[in-house]
């Protein structure tokens, strides 16, 4: 009897070790099983996703093909769907606003870590953050009253009138536009690229600055020499998380370019991004094909950010691996 | 060296030191710039009457958004209750018992997650929930809101467990205390905080959402206390609506209603930060 309850406390400890859901603590094994799963529905909701989007775009996506992409004709009256200006302007105005938004916010961010006293950097850091958390549909408001005006009187005018041979400039001031969408598109990508570099540039090590300093390097060598190419691919990452927010951006750009459906150079016409079309366009989708379409539009866009999503967590993951949700 | 060259390093660091100060101020200048005149306009147009009455007819005078406020609240209540516990567990998953190769897809595709683009995620939910049930209705706001909160939740309530010494753990655990009664009795409490301020971020991210609410509550110029019954208003929703509307009447609800929606995310995430820094 001893011997054999002895044997078994031994299976039994042996198999607590290999399963430790068939022995041991019952609660153990719910709480495992419980966290595994709220665990795993992060990848079953990314699933989930595009399975959805697939799902409810076939229709448009049979209809159309490939031609979807290439097509400049949006034309709901008719039936006829091309996604080719929406994508041209969501490149475009991204563009725009990573042209407007990098430098200022690579420099703000060499400012935040490397140059500025103690005192200016947590006010500083907290002001950045504060615009990052503002709500986009408050920005478009601000675009459309204060913004947009200030865009067709002295920018647009001033630009028309003494640069209209180059074609980013030619034609009408409007305001609403192309132009405006970049403008505040690079404001809302101002807060994120600064924050992530910033973050970057601090976790490079102390010695890899004080190395170049004992070298005799000014401060501006030891940034350039040590810091930025220490981090470089975080801060390409960066950028590029910039990218991603300024592709998927809605409501404020929605509001301040003006719905065009026209490929054209300049900047100063009415222009529309995937997202925007998706926006002012849902509550009008009366049939199905109509709805199909746009949901494929957010697919496309789901496709951008996905893509560029994984290359820059990729880049900012090698080093700096915090979510970047919580800081100081 | 000579003393040319060294000029020559003194006067590029300066340059480009001031430069980066240049930058730095011109931002948040901007910043300043735009939070001055939005809360300086939403101030000047605030009133009594935009808390407590409805939206009248379009074009008259007088009215307010008490029906978008309280459905900003039933929409964020709902995302809360759905999207923290699940996301706070995962986090604990994350931390506490996920392997090395699977929680590192996990926390990637959670890091992915966060860059999806609301509006896709509203369209996502469109299908999912709002087709299914056959009506927009606060509770596929409420789904979608939670699904932008679940990842940020996941990744900072990880990184707060993970802050907990391992000797708590293993002093509970040296007691005799079970692994789960450890996490929950333990752990949780010791990140407690964080993991407030973390909720409290998502929430004050998700709550000035407005594109994945076009797809999910609608829009309703009625008071509808409905989680299930059909459209219901938002604030952000009635600020867009407003905004892009011919009525200056609804021009100055729009600047009040962002002041008021303004407040509400920048007080939620201000909270959030001092339930961190506070020494207690």
């Amino acid at each position: 009897m001893g011997e054999g309850s002895k044997g078994s406390r031994e299976a039994t400890t042996a198999l607590a070790m290999r399963r430790p859901w068939r022995t041991g603590n019952m609660g153990d094994a719910i709480a495992r099983v419980i966290a595994a799963g709220l665990g795993l529905s992060v990848l079953a909701l990314a699933g989930l996703l595009i399975y959805e989007l697939i799902d409810k775009s076939w229709q448009s996506i049979t209809e159309f093909g490939l031609g979807f992409i290439t097509s400049t004709t949006w034309d709901p009256v008719a039936r006829e769907f091309g996604a080719a200006p929406a994508i041209y302007g969501t490149l475009i105005s991204s563009l725009i606003a990573l042209i407007l938004a990098v430098p200022v916010s690579l420099g703000t961010a060499i400012f935040l870590s490397e140059v500025a006293p103690s005192w200016l950097r947590n006010p500083f850091s907290f002001l950045v953050e504060m615009l990052a958390a503002l709500p986009s549909v408050v920005l478009g408001l601000w675009g459309i009253f204060i913004l947009v005006p200030w865009v067709r009187d002295p920018v647009e005018k001033s630009l028309g009138s003494h640069l209209s041979f180059i074609p980013l400039f030619d034609g009408p001031p409007f305001g609403l536009g192309m132009l405006a969408a970049g403008l505040v598109l690079a404001i809302m990508v101002l807060p994120i690229v600064t924050a992530i570099s910033r973050d970057v540039m601090l976790a490079v090590p102390g010695s890899q600055r004080e190395a170049m300093l004992a070298l005799g390097a000014t401060r501006w060598e030891v940034i350039s020499g040590a810091v930025l190419p220490y981090c470089r691919s975080g801060l390409v990452g960066a950028v590029i998380l910039g990218l991603g927010r300024a592709v998927g951006e809605t409501m404020a750009v929605t509001m301040v370019i003006g719905r065009g459906y026209n490929i054209t150079a300049s900047l100063f016409r009415p222009a529309s991004t995937a997202a925007s079309t998706v926006a002012s366009e849902f509550n009008e989708a009366t049939y199905n094909l109509y709805i199909s379409a746009l949901v494929e539009l957010a697919l496309i866009l789901l496709a951008i950010t996905l893509l560029v999503n994984i290359v820059a967590r990729l880049l900012v993951w090698r080093i700096a691996r915090s979510p970047g949700v919580i800081r100081e | 060296m000579s003393a040319s060259t060294h000029r020559r390093r003194r006067a590029t660091n300066a340059l480009m030191l001031g430069l980066c100060a240049v930058f730095a101020f011109l931002a948040v200048g901007v910043l300043v710039l735009i939070l001055g005149f939005v809360l300086a306009r939403g101030i000047s147009s605030l009133n009594i009457d935009l808390f407590t009455k409805m939206p009248v007819p379009e074009g008259e005078p007088g009215g307010g958004v008490a029906n978008s406020m309280v459905g900003s609240l039933i929409i964020i209540g709902l995302a809360s209750v759905i999207g923290l516990p699940i996301g706070i567990g995962a986090g604990i998953f994350l931390s506490e018992y996920a392997g090395h190769r699977l929680g590192d897809v996990i926390r990637f595709t959670a890091d992915v997650l966060t860059g999806v683009p609301s509006i896709v995620i509203g369209i996502f939910v469109y299908g999912l929930v709002v087709l299914r049930m056959g009506n927009f209705s606060a509770l596929a706001a409420g789904i979608a809101l939670a699904i932008i909160m679940l990842p940020i939740v996941a990744r900072s309530s990880e990184e707060m467990l993970r802050l907990v010494p391992h000797s708590q753990r293993e002093a509970a655990l040296a007691l005799g205390i079970t692994r789960w009664r450890t996490i929950l009795s333990v752990v949780v409490p010791a990140a407690q905080r964080g993991l407030v301020t973390g909720g409290l971020l998502a929430v004050a991210r998700a709550g000035g959402e407005t594109a994945p609410l076009i797809f999910t509550a609608l829009g309703n110029r009625f008071l509808s206390l409905s989680v299930t019954g059909g459209p219901i208003d938002a604030l952000p929703l009635s600020i867009y609506r407003y905004a892009t509307g011919p009525y200056s009447e609804q021009h100055q609800q729009a600047w009040a209603a962002s002041f008021v929606l303004v407040m509400m995310v920048f007080v939620i995430s201000l909270t959030a930060r001092l339930v961190l820094t506070r020494r207690g």
